[in-house]
């Protein structure tokens, strides 16, 4: 294949990168065993534009940016750049909405799942598990014919929305910058403790995020794909970098003397383990019905799939209603409707699985 | 010979396209032309192709579209 990335080696090259960059990221002043996250990331977006008011959670993340805009460039520079939408766009958008419900409850996306484990917390063993079964009951549609259906071409305009809305973000974040020990700036929040307040600074965030990007795109790394191609093809392949990530992240973690096992005590982590599994299967779910994990979303997005665009703004917009309506988990345990958004969220998920399957088994 | 059958995965996301390859495999077919669109979908197939020892010759049909004759 002429695609380097898209080889066995390739692949294992990008998890190691994503997996030593998200570590750099915590050390340079991001939340522990949170250096990207893309729900948390997603939720503190919505926080940073007040679109829910948890105090400890607002920040307009320039990783979620620097991910979509490196892919956005890889796919110019290699002509993969293909305006594309129109599969269900609004079944995509409330797919990302239960994605953020889901991840909220357990405290992260694959990828934070990914590091939490390599940081030592065994919760996120719990997670991963449940993430499992999810993308498994999301393979057992796929064989019964599941799909959204066919995007088709789009504008090139309609390609530059999702990518326009975060370097209109970028503008803002420019325009209105953290000011010392205030908690907001012009239009925008920036919480001043808790893990919003938590960032490495702006041009390392971004300049990271940006090369993860460019490498994501071109290797088509996705976290939920490993795991639904080894249940449903037996194909290891994109696994092989979900794996090298957690053991980059293990062995920098290790390095730095950071590592804790354990499951009390976890660092933006709750012990609740029917709640870690089932948040994490409801967000599993719901990310193998919309074909990938948040961060393959974004890159996606990059390419101008104006459907994972429209995914990653209801990830967004679930993430601020997860906060508004006190479904998203803390430190301190799941909140008071992280249960019956779980659930819902679940048989909703569910509910468009059967409904969009070919056979109504 | 016979004609080979005609895949159409365009438009479709993951991972839909290489299930269809599958679906045909296991309804006989081993010589099969699949219509790409994307270069992910483009990969994925030709991997799970290869991987069951299919030869893979890949020609482009239209400007962001590949035709990718699988012959065994």
């Amino acid at each position: 294949m002429k695609n380097f990335f898209a080889t066995r080696t390739g692949i294992i090259v990008v998890g190691l990168c994503i997996g030593l960059a998200a570590v750099f990221l915590q050390t340079m002043g991001n939340p522990p065993n949170m250096g990207i996250c893309v729900a948390c990331f997603g939720r503190d977006i919505a926080g940073g534009l007040g679109l829910h008011r948890a105090a400890v959670v607002q920040y307009i993340r320039p990783e979620i940016i620097g991910l979509t805009l490196g892919a956005l460039l890889a796919a110019l520079i290699s002509g993969e750049f293909r305006p594309r939408g129109g599969s269900a766009p609004i079944i995509r958008f409330l797919l990302g909405m239960i994605a953020a419900v889901g991840a909220l409850v357990f405290l992260g996306c694959p990828w934070r799942a990914i590091l939490r484990l390599a940081g030592g917390d065994l919760n996120a063993l719990v997670g991963i598990l449940g993430l499992i079964c999810g993308i498994g009951v999301g393979t057992l549609f796929f064989r019964a014919g599941y799909s959204l259906g066919r995007s088709a071409p789009q504008s090139a305009l309609s390609g530059w929305i999702f990518p326009g809305f975060l370097l209109a973000l970028l503008a803002l974040y420019l325009t209105f910058p953290q000011q010392s020990g205030a908690p907001s700036s012009g239009p925008l929040f920036y919480s001043l403790k808790g893990p919003g307040s938590q960032h490495a600074p702006l041009l390392i965030s971004l300049g990271v995020s940006l090369v993860i990007g460019i490498l994501a795109q071109r290797s088509r790394f996705c976290t939920m794909g490993a795991f639904r191609d080894l249940l449903l093809f037996r194909q290891g392949h994109l696994f092989w970098g979900l794996l090298t990530m957690l053991a980059a992240a293990f062995a920098a973690n290790q390095a730095f003397g950071v590592f804790k096992l354990g499951f009390a005590g976890q660092p933006i982590a709750h012990t609740d383990g029917l709640w870690n599994f089932l948040g994490m299967a409801t967000a599993g779910l719901a990310f193998a019905l919309a074909g990938g994990c948040p961060g393959r979303q974004l890159f996606l997005a990059g390419e101008g799939d104006s459907d994972a665009g429209i995914f990653a703004l209801g990830l967004i917009v679930g993430a601020a209603f997860a906060h508004n309506f006190s479904m998203a988990s803390s430190g301190a345990g799941i909140g008071l409707y992280g249960a019956h958004g779980a659930l819902i969220g679940l048989a909703v998920a569910i509910g468009i699985g059967f409904l969009h399957s070919r056979n109504h088994a | 010979m016979a004609t080979p059958v005609l895949v159409d995965v365009r438009g479709l996301s993951c991972p839909q396209p290489v299930l269809l390859f599958h679906q045909q495999l296991r309804a006989g077919s081993r010589d099969m032309d699949v219509l790409v669109d994307t270069t992910a979908s483009r990969e994925n197939v030709t991997r799970a192709a290869l991987s069951r020892g299919l030869r893979v010759q890949e020609k482009t049909e239209a400007d962001g579209v590949w035709r990718l004759e699988i012959r065994q």
